[in-house]
């Protein structure tokens, strides 16, 4: 293993974060508080408990799961796409490390800020609407195990894309849409049959669920089909991970 | 027999299965020399030494680094080698300093502040250390790549078209980097399309055109050996026409009127010498002197790469 490297991705992806610090902490911050003052405070005030809890703290698994994925996604594809468009990727290429040690790199570094993010969302959650954790490790579990995923997927994103419409277009036209559709704002229950029927469908429910069981011990889903779900969808990533990069697809002619 | 560093052999490269930028390229570099890689834009220098640095696949053959395969070892020859891309390929926002210790951490060494400070030193960047690559001027963007290429210490070094778009006293410098570096015992091979470039620093040339390998050759030997000469007779009068009987030699005369010069093939066993100066002296014209140059790598390369055409 070329730890070496491993480490000098890294942290050249995270002094990228540094030096975004304001976009890449104080943007998701801003825009998830803005959610629980409209939908925690205002409309929660005429909304019911759902699932036995308030709506304001029923949103608060939801929306760090919607925080986590796109910001996952957002930055681990924008980290290989940017030294693919400014041609910097050669130094990587040239250099004597494998393919999974420079997803190892990528992806960690992308995890890590989706980490740090989303703790930060956590705290703000507390401000608006009380927060309470039944089951804190498994809480923990999906937390990094989301991260990774989904900064292994927005990695594939990235390193496929040939320009920057392609780079957003999933995220924004596939990704926003199953989150919004995923539960983070309802449970499925309430939606009418036909729609439930299809949002076992939709991978982000099983997502959500999952994380809303280890907050409240409430969930849609039984907790082990959505850790499973979620550990079958990573292995996806992975096995297309390794047969991207080892045939260097769109990377090397 | 001086050692052998890099052996490439029967190297194909077919690009998107269509376009063939390399035929069957075989070549050996020794150990501790400066090869210069000529040749027309388009020729396949560049995916020769993208193959060889990892960036480019090849369709088909070998290549050998210290007899390390490059796709089989690729750890082994990669961390042996340092690359300077064609292309100004620098990301915008990190500091140079970093960005040079980035890329010998991506090599698999460990930090070496002091080191790093040498190469930037050398390469007069020192006093930029902590300014952002992108707004940094061509010029030491280039010098950023040699400093990044060098950040590991590698024992061969790649540099593709290292003086392209750079200033003369830039060029000189690089030269001179290229001579201290070859000093301690580093293995060059550089492309260029200044053949005084390569006249002027390489011990050998190789000459690529349409993806073939026309010829490789010490630079000396293939100067004197394919190259014409040039008999330069300097008058003691001046003269404005050329005799009746001079006229079947292709001479030229100078526009001061005071020198002729005449081409001839070196190799040739009949260079025409004797005879035009027996016509010379019958001719009643005065010498003063007599000279003869050597031709050039330029002369060489452009009768090979038309040769090449036809
Ligand atoms: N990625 C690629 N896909 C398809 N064709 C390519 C690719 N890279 C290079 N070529 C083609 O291969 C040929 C050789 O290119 P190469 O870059 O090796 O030439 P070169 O000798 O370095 O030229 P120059 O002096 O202009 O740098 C060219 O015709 C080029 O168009
Ligand atoms: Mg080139």
């Amino acid at each position: 293993m070329n730890y070496y490297a491993i480490k000098a991705i890294y942290l050249h992806e995270m002094d990228r974060l540094w030096r975004t610090l304001f976009q890449s902490i104080l943007s998701p911050v801003v825009s998830t508080s803005l959610y629980f003052i409209v939908f925690g405070s205002v409309i929660g005030g005429m909304v019911p408990q759902v699932d036995g809890v308030s709506y304001g703290s029923f949103i608060v698994p939801g929306l760090l799961m919607l925080t986590l994925l796109t910001q996952s996604l957002s930055n681990s594809s924008f980290g290989i796409y940017m030294p693919k468009f400014a041609g910097s990727i050669y130094e990587i290429l040239a250099a004597p490390i494998s393919s999974f040690e420079i997803v190892i790199g990528f992806v960690g570094a992308s995890a890590t800020k989706s980490l740090i993010v989303g703790t930060i969302i956590l705290i703000t959650a507390t401000f608006f609407a009380e927060v309470r954790i039944d089951h804190p490790f498994v809480m923990v579990f999906l937390l990094v195990l989301t991260c990774f995923t989904f900064s292994l997927f927005g990695f594939l994103i990235g390193v496929l894309s040939e320009n920057f419409e392609q780079l957003q277009v999933i995220p924004l036209i596939v990704v926003t849409p199953l989150v919004f559709l995923g539960g983070s704002l309802y449970s499925i229950e309430m939606l009418p049959e036909f729609w439930q029927q299809i949002s076992y469908f939709n991978p982000v429910v099983y997502l959500i669920n999952g994380m809303r069981w280890a907050f409240y011990g409430v969930s849609d889903i039984n907790i082990w089909i959505s850790v499973v779900s979620m550990l079958g969808f990573l292995s996806i990533c992975i096995v297309a991970a390794m047969i991207i990069l080892t045939k260097g697809y769109r990377i090397k002619s | 027999m001086t050692d052998k560093l890099i052996s490439i052999q029967n190297l194909s490269k077919t690009y998107n299965d269509s376009f063939q930028a390399l035929k069957n390229v075989s070549l050996d570099i020794n150990k501790g020399e400066i090869f210069a890689l000529l040749g027309p834009n388009g020729a396949g220098k560049t995916t020769l030494i993208n193959i060889i640095c990892g960036l480019v696949r090849p369709s088909s053959g070998s290549v050998m680094v210290n007899g390390a395969d490059i796709i089989k070892d690729y750890k082994i020859t990669r961390s042996q080698i340092g690359l300077v891309p064609q292309e100004l390929t620098l990301e915008q926002f990190e500091t140079v300093f970093q960005n040079v210790s980035y890329t010998r951490g991506l090599y698999g060494k460990s930090g070496n502040p002091t080191y790093i400070e040498k190469v930037l030193r050398d390469l007069s960047l020192w006093d930029k250390k902590k300014t952002r690559l992108g707004q940094l001027s061509g010029g030491m963007k280039r010098r950023v790549l040699i400093a990044k290429a060098l950040s590991h210490e590698p024992s061969v070094l790649f540099l593709d078209e290292p003086t392209a778009g750079v200033d003369v006293e830039l060029r000189q410098d690089m030269w001179r980097i290229v001579e201290n570096l070859r000093q301690t015992g580093v293995t060059i091979i550089l492309t260029t399309h200044y053949i005084e470039e390569a006249e002027a620093i390489a011990d050998r040339v190789g000459v690529i055109d349409n993806g073939e390998m026309i010829v490789v050759d010490e630079k000396d030997a293939l100067i004197s050996k394919m190259g014409q000469k040039k008999l330069i007779i300097q008058l003691h009068e001046k003269v404005t026409n050329l005799p009746e009987e001079l006229s079947s030699y292709e001479l030229e005369l100078a526009a001061d009127g005071l020198s002729l010069s005449y081409s001839y093939d070196a190799k040739s066993s009949q260079t025409g010498i004797t005879n035009l100066l027996q016509k010379i002296k019958d001719s009643g014209m005065k010498l003063s002197d007599l000279k003869t140059e050597q031709g050039t790598l330029e002369d060489i390369f452009v009768s090979l790469v038309n040769k090449e055409k036809k």
